[in-house]
Formats: structure tokens, C-alpha cells, sequence
């Protein structure tokens, strides 16, 4: 079973918004020694219900043992798992550059331009770079700005959204019922 | 007429009080039907003591000696019951003493309510005196834990927790409420839960699985049925009873399932795992089908998976998703509750008798006779056995006590010889293996079942963990009769250093106090054995006491539970000596 083929999966978990479900759901993977790779949490497309999307690496088998264990928690409506394949997602990178660097490097505006990122804010000191996408796109812009020097960047988690119907309204209405 | 109209109006509306935050927690265990709670007083729960020093004519606290022994007691409460346990704690170390019990009753699927006072929530998170995260604390080993920082949110947080409880597969909930929480007054109204959005407590059963379980069980030629203790708390036990009979099936139990089918039944064919029977073990993996019910396939009953009933087609009846291909594969999974699905599925199965199947075990039994159970019971060689202590109290028993165990050889022993003509008789720590369990769990069974006669058994090494709760047997008057087997070892992890550590006994060698003593310190009847020829008498006489009663017997120093499946071996493997 260990010898499956692992992959990135995208963990999405509905959820009442309730205060610690955060440290029972991660509880679940550090139990079991998976690192998670990206975790995002927000509210979902329902009054009161959170959403949770969790990047791991894994094999299905345990993927679908780790779905399981989520789902018991009582607060949890509903956990999937999906490919990458299967879902639209969106990663989001921010990059403090030297303001100068914008005037001098004329490379540097070329490589804006050519990688569709938004410039957030520019000052005297610095200036802050947006590059929503796929990791890959994000992780090559870094790769091309890190030659010139960056004062800070980070990354956000990976959101996402299904290409399947997820039916949670109708879910609640049988849990209701 | 309009009297009557007058009374409707009234009861139609819900009806409030205001009364303070620690009035309403013990109103709403009075509303929860709770009698009897274990638990220990201490700064952040005095205003919940005061109350119930109030309503003492109502609800009964019981002083433990330590927090941990108001959770075993609660536990012993809840399983031999039914019923939610409750214990309570302060803030603090009062809390994180609950721990245990709660880890314990979390792995067991025992329904328990834990609540503990918390410092005042202007202080939370500022390290204040007898200050934890109790409920970060207790998150992993909780069906479900909350905080509670305004009178107005604890009816809802309580009636949540007993509902999550008791439901679906039972498990501890812990509520934490801070002390401001308990002084502020308000409205009180008190409506049970009966539902919370999100949690499913039964599975549906799959449209078609009971009739695809039917047909692989009435084709089959060696059906193995392995039972668990989802059927003690479904009590389903008559529903497994009648399949049992009605296809002929062979069934063996999990230590947790102990007790559902009589001992005595021609088709209990006796316990599974490292210390269970040669023939259910051995025969694992002879079976074409196994049907397992209401149990978990835990390592210490399956040992190597990769080699574990790998010839058989595997049904798995079951209340919680989580456990369905978790260890092993199963070809049909049917989710329920187990004394629902039982009963459906009866009417789909075929009267069957297996009669060559069933010789098998019995053959096998033979071997275990011969080899280990004979010398256990009937022993010749100088030097009490545990197992014939355990046989003389099922003859003074009548196989009719409930038998608390605690844990370790005698544990084994217990299980593998007490004779359990009825249901919820076998109260023990299974999957967290928990020493000093016994004592205080004896408590709590006695409490809640004073008919019954209560016996707990433990090794001198688990009684010492929670020896202090004799104070409480005094002081509650619980008419538990205690047996410690005193082998002077920490008997399982001595064997263990004996067949697989070289003889080394690290650490496993105890020097005992006077027993006897601190049981008559304690103002408890008690004696001691260290001969055969005292032993039925010393059995009978402390059976027949009317009050608690001690009896200490000194039984061999290097004696062995066999059979044993060596850990990580398979179950075939099984060894007799």
C-alpha cells in the first residue's frame, strides 16, 4: 500500500465556523507525519460554513483514510479530495523590491510586464509586486527577480474551486432533515 | 375549562429563570437525568461545588482521592450503565489530571462529559494561577471539547455534549467554563439536543450491502464471525445471538466485546489476539469469510496485517465510516448500527450448521486445553496460578460478577477465564491499556449497578497507580470486593523482557508494602493468600461480605499468559509455551 504513488492532492473540508477545529483538522496529518504543504481557510459560498483547502502530498490510500478521519470530527460537513487536475486554483505571490531597481533595471519592468504581475504599491524605498497563478508561475518570477535582489517575499496558500458540483447546500438539508 | 387553556399557554412557552452560570451547569445535568458525578473540588470550579452542595438531594458527587480516578469511576459508571459519566475538575492541574481517562474513554468509545473550571476569561491566556489549555489539551484524545466563557452559552454546550456523548459511536466530550462564566447570571431555559448540523451519528447503510454481506455469508463453507464491543453498545446482543445460531457461525470476541454472548454459548469460540485462543487466532486465517461486528481490527488483535485473514472475504458491520479499510480491506462494508443491521440481515440468511468447521475449533480448543488452560486452572506444581484465582471466583460468582480488570497479565487472565453469563461484565482498558484504571472503574460499575456483584482485579504494579481511591470506596461505602495478584513484577513487561529481552528485568521488580495493611488503614475487611489450600476459602468468604473487601493473593513470580501472538507476528503464528 506504502509503495502507491504519491502525489499533491488539494483537501477540501466544509465546516461550521467554530473556534479549535483548525488544531483538530491539523492535529489529524501531523498524527500521521504529513507535512502539509499549504493550508488556506475561509469563509465558503454559505452563510456560516468554512472552507478549508489543504495541500498534501500523498498516496490515495491514505488520502482516503485522512478524509475519513476528518470527516468524523463532528463540526465537519463534508472533506474531498482532488487532484490538481481536477480543480481551478489560484496561488498568490508578493515581492518587495528596491524602488530603485524599477527606474534602473529596465530588464526588471520587461519582466513585469512579460509575467502579467501587478505592481500593489510603489514608494521611495520599495515597491511590491502581485503574481497570482500556479506555483510554477510564481516560483519563476521569483527565479527572475532573485537575481536582482529581494527584500521580502512570501506566498499564499493555494485556493481552490471544483470543476464538479460540491452539493453542500443540499448536504445540509439532509443533516437537517 | 379555562384553567386548562391557562396551563397550555404556559407550557407552550419556554420558561426561564435567572439564576448564575454554575446554578444552570448542575440544572442542566439534573436535566440530563445525571445522578451521580465524579470529581474533585479546587478554585475554578468552587462556585459549581457550592451549587451542588445545594442540590446534593438531587445529584450525588462523589469525592475522588485524584482527578484521574473520577474519570475511571465515570468510565466503570458509563460502561457497565449505558449512561454518559461525568466528572468534573478545576482549572489547571485539576484538568490536565483528567487526561488519562478521557484518552482512555476516547479509545474505548465510552460516553463521558467532562467539565472543568477555567480562570476567568479576562485572565485566559496570561499563564494565571492553575491556568492550562485544556481544550487545546484535550483536542486529540475529545469527540468533541469547547470553551465556554458566558453563562448564556452553557445550556447549549452542555446539551451538545451529552448529545455528541452518547450518540452515534459514543466517546468523552470535555466543556471548559471559565469562572466569570459561573458567577454571571442570566436566563436560564434548558432545551436537550437532539441534532447538530454537520454530524451524522448512524451512517446510512448502503442501499444493497446487507444483501451482498447475506450472499457471501449463506454461500460461504468456514463463516467466522469476530465480534467487538460496538455490539455491547448498540446492545445488539440478542440480534448477534440469533444470526450466531440461525447460520451456524463460529464466533470469537474482542477483550471490549467480552460478555455479549455468553461464555458458556456452544458458538463463542472464545477470545481473538496476542493473549486470546489458540483456535479463533489459528483460524483467522482459515476462514473463507470473516465478519467482523462492531470492532476496529486493532493491531493487538489482527498482528501483521500483510498476512492477516488474506483468504477470506471480509464484511465489516459498522457505525463509524472512519474504521471501514482503515486496517483491513473489507469486500463489503455495511455502515449502521449494529443491532439495526443485525436484525435486517437475519430474515437474508440461510439456517446453516458448518458442523466440520466448528470440529476445527473444537480440536484446536483441545490443544489449548491440554497445553496451557488445564495447568492455568488445575494447577499441580507449587506456586498459585492467576487463572485459578480467576476460576474459583467464577465458582463463587456463578459467572454472574462483573469483572473489572486493570491492566497487564492478569488483565489476560481475567478475560481469557472469567466465566460472563451476562452482558457489560467485562469492564476494562482495551485500546489505551491504561494501569490503575481497575480500582476506581470498580467504583463508578459498583455505583451504577449496587445489585451486581463488582469485582476488580488488578496486578500489584496498576493498583499502586490508583491506590488512593480506596479512600474512596470507604468514605462512598462501594461494597467492590478487590483482588490484587501479587507477583511481586510488572508481570506482562517482565515476560516480555523474558522472551524477548534476554531475561534482562529492568526495572520490572517491585517491592511491595503491606497490602493488607493500608487495605485495613482504610478500614476495609481484608487477607491475605499465599497458599492453595486458603484459597477457595479466602474466595468464598470475601464474596459473601456485604461490604468492600480486600484480598490480596500471592501467586506465582514468573508465571506466563500463553497462548501469545508475538507483536508484529501474524496470528497464525501463535504460540502455546
Amino acid at each position: 500500500m506504502s509503495t502507491e504513488k504519491e502525489q499533491l492532492y488539494a483537501v477540501s473540508i466544509y465546516t461550521e465556523n467554530n473556534i479549535g477545529l483548525l488544531n483538530r483538522i491539523s492535529a489529524i496529518f501531523q498524527r500521521r507525519h504529513i507535512n502539509i504543504e499549504s493550508l488556506n481557510t475561509s469563509p465558503s459560498e454559505i452563510e456560516g460554513v468554512s472552507k478549508f483547502t489543504i495541500v498534501v502530498n500523498m498516496n490515495e490510500v491514505n488520502i482516503k483514510k485522512i478524509i475519513g478521519q476528518i470527516e468524523k470530527q463532528v463540526e465537519v460537513i463534508k472533506a474531498y479530495y482532488h487532484s490538481l487536475d481536477d480543480i481551478i486554483y489560484q496561488i498568490s505571490g508578493l515581492f518587495k523590491i528596491k524602488s530603485e531597481l524599477l527606474f534602473e533595471e529596465r530588464q526588471i519592468q520587461n519582466i513585469i510586464k512579460e509575467s502579467n504581475a501587478r505592481i500593489v504599491t510603489v514608494n521611495k524605498e520599495f515597491f511590491v509586486l502581485e503574481k497570482s497563478g500556479k506555483k510554477e508561475e510564481i516560483v519563476t518570477l521569483y527565479n527572475k527577480l532573485s537575481v536582482f535582489g529581494i527584500m521580502q517575499y512570501t506566498r499564499s496558500g493555494l485556493i481552490a474551486i471544483t470543476k464538479e458540483e460540491m452539493k453542500i447546500s443540499e448536504l445540509l438539508e439532509t443533516y437537517s432533515n | 375549562m379555562e384553567t386548562q387553556t391557562i396551563t397550555n399557554t404556559e407550557t407552550a412557552k419556554k420558561v426561564t429563570e435567572r439564576i448564575s452560570g454554575s446554578e444552570a451547569i448542575v440544572r442542566c445535568l439534573i436535566a440530563e437525568d445525571v445522578k451521580i458525578i465524579y470529581g474533585y473540588p479546587g478554585g475554578a470550579i468552587m462556585p459549581v461545588y457550592d451549587e451542588l452542595y445545594k442540590y446534593q438531594d438531587k445529584i450525588h458527587h462523589v469525592l475522588t482521592r485524584h482527578e484521574q480516578g473520577a474519570t475511571h469511576a465515570a468510565q466503570g459508571f458509563a460502561r457497565i450503565s449505558g449512561q454518559v459519566g461525568v466528572a468534573i475538575a478545576t482549572s489547571g492541574p485539576g484538568a490536565t489530571n483528567l487526561i488519562t481517562g478521557i484518552a482512555d474513554a476516547q479509545i474505548d468509545s465510552t460516553p463521558m462529559v467532562c467539565i472543568t473550571g477555567q480562570v476567568p476569561s479576562h485572565l485566559l491566556g496570561s499563564d494565571a494561577f492553575q491556568e492550562t489549555d485544556i481544550v487545546g489539551i484535550s483536542t486529540p484524545v475529545t469527540k468533541w471539547n469547547c470553551q465556554v466563557t458566558k453563562a448564556a452559552d452553557i445550556p447549549a454546550a452542555l446539551a451538545k455534549a451529552f448529545y455528541i456523548a452518547k450518540s452515534g459511536r459514543p466517546g468523552p466530550v470535555l466543556v471548559d467554563i471559565t469562572k466569570d462564566a459561573q458567577f454571571e447570571e442570566f436566563d436560564f431555559v434548558y432545551e436537550k439536543c437532539e441534532k447538530v448540523r454537520s454530524y451524522l451519528p448512524i451512517p446510512k447503510t448502503v442501499a444493497g450491502s446487507l444483501e451482498a454481506a447475506a450472499k457471501i455469508i449463506n454461500e460461504a463453507k468456514k463463516p467466522f464471525i469476530i465480534w467487538g464491543q460496538g455490539v455491547v453498545l448498540s446492545e445488539a446482543e440478542q440480534e448477534l445471538i440469533a444470526v450466531v445460531e440461525k447460520a451456524g457461525i463460529p464466533a470469537a470476541w474482542t477483550i471490549l466485546g467480552a460478555s455479549a454472548i455468553a461464555t458458556s454459548h456452544p458458538l463463542n469460540v472464545g477470545m481473538l489476539g496476542m493473549h486470546g485462543n489458540y483456535a479463533p487466532n489459528k483460524l483467522t486465517n482459515e476462514c473463507d469469510v470473516l465478519i467482523a461486528i462492531g470492532m476496529r481490527f486493532d493491531d493487538r488483535v489482527t498482528g501483521d496485517l500483510n498476512k492477516y485473514a488474506k483468504q477470506a472475504k471480509v464484511i465489516h458491520f459498522e457505525i463509524d465510516p472512519a474504521e471501514v479499510d482503515k486496517n483491513v480491506k473489507t469486500d463489503v462494508a455495511v455502515l449502521g448500527d449494529a443491532k439495526d443491521t443485525l436484525a435486517k440481515l437475519l430474515p437474508l440468511l440461510n439456517a446453516n450448521s458448518h458442523i466440520d468447521w466448528h470440529q476445527q475449533f473444537k480440536d484446536l480448543y483441545k490443544i489449548e486445553y491440554n497445553k496451557v488452560i488445564k495447568n492455568d486452572i488445575y494447577p499441580t506444581k507449587e506456586g498459585l496460578t492467576m487463572g485459578e484465582v480467576i476460576h474459583q471466583i467464577n465458582v463463587e460468582s456463578k459467572g454472574e460478577a462483573a469483572i473489572v480488570t486493570d491492566v497487564g497479565q492478569h488483565q489476560m487472565i481475567a478475560c481469557r477465564y472469567a466465566d460472563f453469563n451476562k452482558t457489560k461484565s467485562n469492564i476494562t482498558s482495551g485500546g489505551l491499556g491504561t494501569m490503575g484504571f481497575g480500582l476506581p472503574a470498580a467504583i463508578g460499575a459498583k455505583m451504577a449497578a449496587p445489585e451486581r456483584e463488582v469485582v476488580s482485579i488488578s496486578g500489584d504494579g496498576g493498583y499502586q497507580m490508583t491506590i488512593q481511591e480506596l479512600g474512596t470506596i470507604f468514605q462512598q461505602k462501594a461494597a467492590v470486593k478487590i483482588v490484587v495478584l501479587n507477583n511481586e513484577f510488572l508481570g506482562m513487561v517482565r515476560q516480555w523482557q523474558q522472551l524477548f529481552f534476554d531475561r534482562r528485568y529492568a526495572s520490572t521488580e517491585m517491592t511491595n508494602p503491606n497490602f493488607v495493611a493500608i487495605a485495613e488503614g482504610y478500614y476495609i475487611k481484608a487477607k491475605k493468600v499465599t497458599k492453595r489450600s486458603e484459597l477457595a476459602d479466602a474466595v468464598k468468604e470475601m464474596m459473601e461480605s456485604k461490604e468492600a473487601y480486600f484480598l490480596e493473593v500471592c501467586v506465582e513470580k514468573e508465571g506466563n499468559v500463553f497462548p501469545m501472538v508475538p507483536s508484529g507476528a501474524s496470528v497464525s503464528d501463535i504460540r502455546l509455551e
